[in-house]
């Protein structure tokens, strides 16, 4: 376990070396947040509420995903794609742990600074300009918590599915791009689920991806209640653990498949 | 005495698509593609003792990293036995990467952006290495190799040759009794190369470390091993020490004489008729090399100096490289 948390403390020295690209990562996020206030300002314009959710909370659920984004969002699946492209792997298979739980710790490195240095200094900026609301309610900030860890549990496994296509595709640039937009789209992030027709609803039950966003910002603006919240946790629960099965077995045969490139 | 590697009939097949030629071959390329099955290391045995070290030399593409790479298991063999410290290494990876080391030369493995001793302090987590062990092993490691000045230097920042020494600390760091080196040095100068020789050596003596080394740098082997394995197109084509290699292939003496005017091949051959020369054309105009029995040296010398016109002559030894420069181009060990 010690490795792990070293591998953590490594990867926040090394954002630490390249600090200054977070200030103006705080600037886009508050742009994106901005703009999204405004356009649900103008969709809103004097109704008090839509699919059961105010302005206020609206505005928030905006301002929380993106800040959430900033703490589950990595490029794991970058980096490995990288690693296999130029060969990289290699030095990574003659360690002795393990190359996916290594990366998965790097992301949490990557997210934990910037949930400090990206996340809660762009969410004082934001809390000045918007009119937002949050909860005083203890266990909601505990739900939440717990919502988010598992947002980046699923949105790491889902990197590093998409990495290890890698190992056979050697180049698939295309399918990381696709993934990114989808779970954008899909997780909730522009829009939040309930927003969606209703089949659209239905089949995007079958998906993890309102896992990563969705759900914990709905418990953040506390637009789920009581047992919605429960099934919440626990579609992100079962997700997480259910992804653990196909990484398992691609990472089994990317191994026997692995040609190490570039001499 | 135990065997630090034992391969046997170890095999390793890759698939390599070839493109059609044009555009319709492109869309073909789409949805078939032509492939050839290329068999990279083809049913090679041999076995390594503990202590030993040992040259692994062939030309670019004759499979050699392929092999380490299966002996570092990182590559799954597509047939054969490797137990490598009495495991298999890819069956057994996180245990048995323990007990080795590896520099791949062309390849670094600590962290770029970092100052080499946070890399250090990882890897001797990963390695779960105690704060004596550390202490009593890397301090000398780390005085030998003349690395001190740069441990809170990122990466990034050092030399080639500054890289090289760190990276080499860096796979000692759990003292493993058995090291890859996968040309180790690579574009280094002449004095890194020689304290990294010095220093292999020392930890070889010291530890009874096996060494397995590949290069193209016939000095290193020279240097450093008794024994060298030859691999050509995926097949070992010597294995035995360096000096019956040399014994067999670098009896005789290289004569080169450089002439005035030009000269023909067939008119070489000629002059020295009857006698066992071999003659070839050496690098600069004019320059021809004729390789002799040291006993035929002066009768071979006054034939050709009564002969033609000389500008300039030299007698040197067969060194290794031109021995081993002779078994590429005939693709065989003879005797």
């Amino acid at each position: 376990m010690d490795k792990y948390i070293e591998m953590i403390r490594i990867r926040f020295l090394m954002m630490l070396a390249y600090r200054t690209n977070y200030y103006t990562g705080i600037l886009i996020y508050s742009i994106n947040i901005g703009a999204y206030y405004f356009l649900w300002s103008a969709i809103y314009s004097d109704k008090p509420s839509i699919q059961g959710m105010s302005i206020e909370q609206m505005t928030t659920y905006v301002a929380v995903s993106w800040m959430a984004r900033a703490f589950y969002f990595n490029n794991i699946d970058r980096e490995i794609a990288m690693e296999i492209k130029e060969g990289k792997v290699a030095v990574e298979l003659i360690r002795p742990y393990s190359y996916l739980g290594m990366k998965t710790m790097q992301g949490l490195g990557e997210g934990i600074f910037r949930l400090l240095f990206l996340s809660l200094p762009g969410m004082i900026i934001v809390i000045f300009l918007f009119p937002l609301h949050f909860s005083t309610n203890v266990s909601t900030w505990i739900y939440f918590a717990l919502s988010i860890t598992l947002s980046f549990i699923i949105n790491s496994e889902l990197n590093l599915l998409a990495g290890v296509v890698t190992f056979f595709t050697l180049n698939n640039e295309g399918l990381l791009r696709a993934k990114r937009f989808i779970i954008d789209l899909f997780s909730g992030l522009i829009l939040p689920i309930s927003f969606y027709p209703a089949w659209a609803q239905e089949v995007m039950k079958y998906f993890p991806f309102q896992g990563i966003s969705y759900i914990p910002s709905m418990i953040v603006t506390e637009s789920f209640q009581g047992q919605a919240v429960i099934d919440g946790l626990l579609f992100q629960l079962v997700w997480s653990v259910m992804l653990l099965i196909p990484i398992r077995l691609l990472w089994r045969a990317a191994k026997k498949q692995l040609v190490i490139q570039g001499g | 005495m135990v065997n630090a590697i034992e391969v046997e009939k170890l095999r390793k097949e890759f698939k390599s698509y070839s493109s059609r030629a044009g555009l319709i071959g492109a869309f073909r390329d789409l949805f078939t593609r032509n492939y050839k099955i290329i068999r990279a290391v083809n049913d090679i045995s041999f076995t390594v003792k503990q202590g030993e070290m040992v040259g692994y030399i062939g030309e670019n593409g004759a499979g050699k990293s392929t092999t380490i790479k299966m002996l570092t298991g990182i590559l799954t063999p597509t047939s054969g036995k490797v137990i490598v410290n009495g495991m298999i290494p890819h069956k057994e990876r996180e245990a048995f990467v323990r007990t080795i080391g590896v520099v791949f030369g062309q390849r670094s493995q600590l962290w770029w952006d970092i100052a080499v001793q946070e890399s250090f302090r990882l890897l001797k987590k990963v390695y779960r290495v105690s704060d004596r062990d550390y202490k009593e092993h890397m301090e000398h490691v780390i005085d030998t190799l003349d690395i001190g000045p740069l441990l809170d230097k990122p990466v990034r920042k050092l030399s080639l040759g500054q890289r090289m020494r760190c990276e080499l600390a860096a796979a000692l760091i759990h003292n493993p009794p058995l090291l890859f080196l996968d040309e180790p040095t690579i574009g280094l100068d002449v004095l890194v190369k020689l304290k990294i020789r010095k220093f292999l050596k020392e930890i070889n003596e010291k530890y009874n470390t096996t060494i397995l080394l590949t290069t193209h740098d016939i000095s290193d082997i020279e240097a450093l091993c008794e024994r060298v394995i030859m691999l050509d197109e995926g097949k070992i084509i010597y294995d035995g020490s360096l000096q019956r290699l040399k014994a067999n292939w670098g009896e005789g003496k290289q004569l080169q004489f450089t002439f005035a005017n030009e000269i023909r091949l067939d008119a070489l051959y000629a002059l020295t008729n009857g006698l066992p020369v071999k003659w070839r054309k050496g690098e600069q105009a004019n320059a021809w090399v004729a390789h002799v029995s040291p006993s035929l040296v002066p009768e071979v010398i006054s034939r050709v100096v009564s002969g033609y016109d000389i500008q300039d002559m030299n007698i040197n030894e067969i060194s290794t490289e031109e021995i081993i420069r002779n078994i590429y181009e005939e693709g065989v060990v003879h005797g």
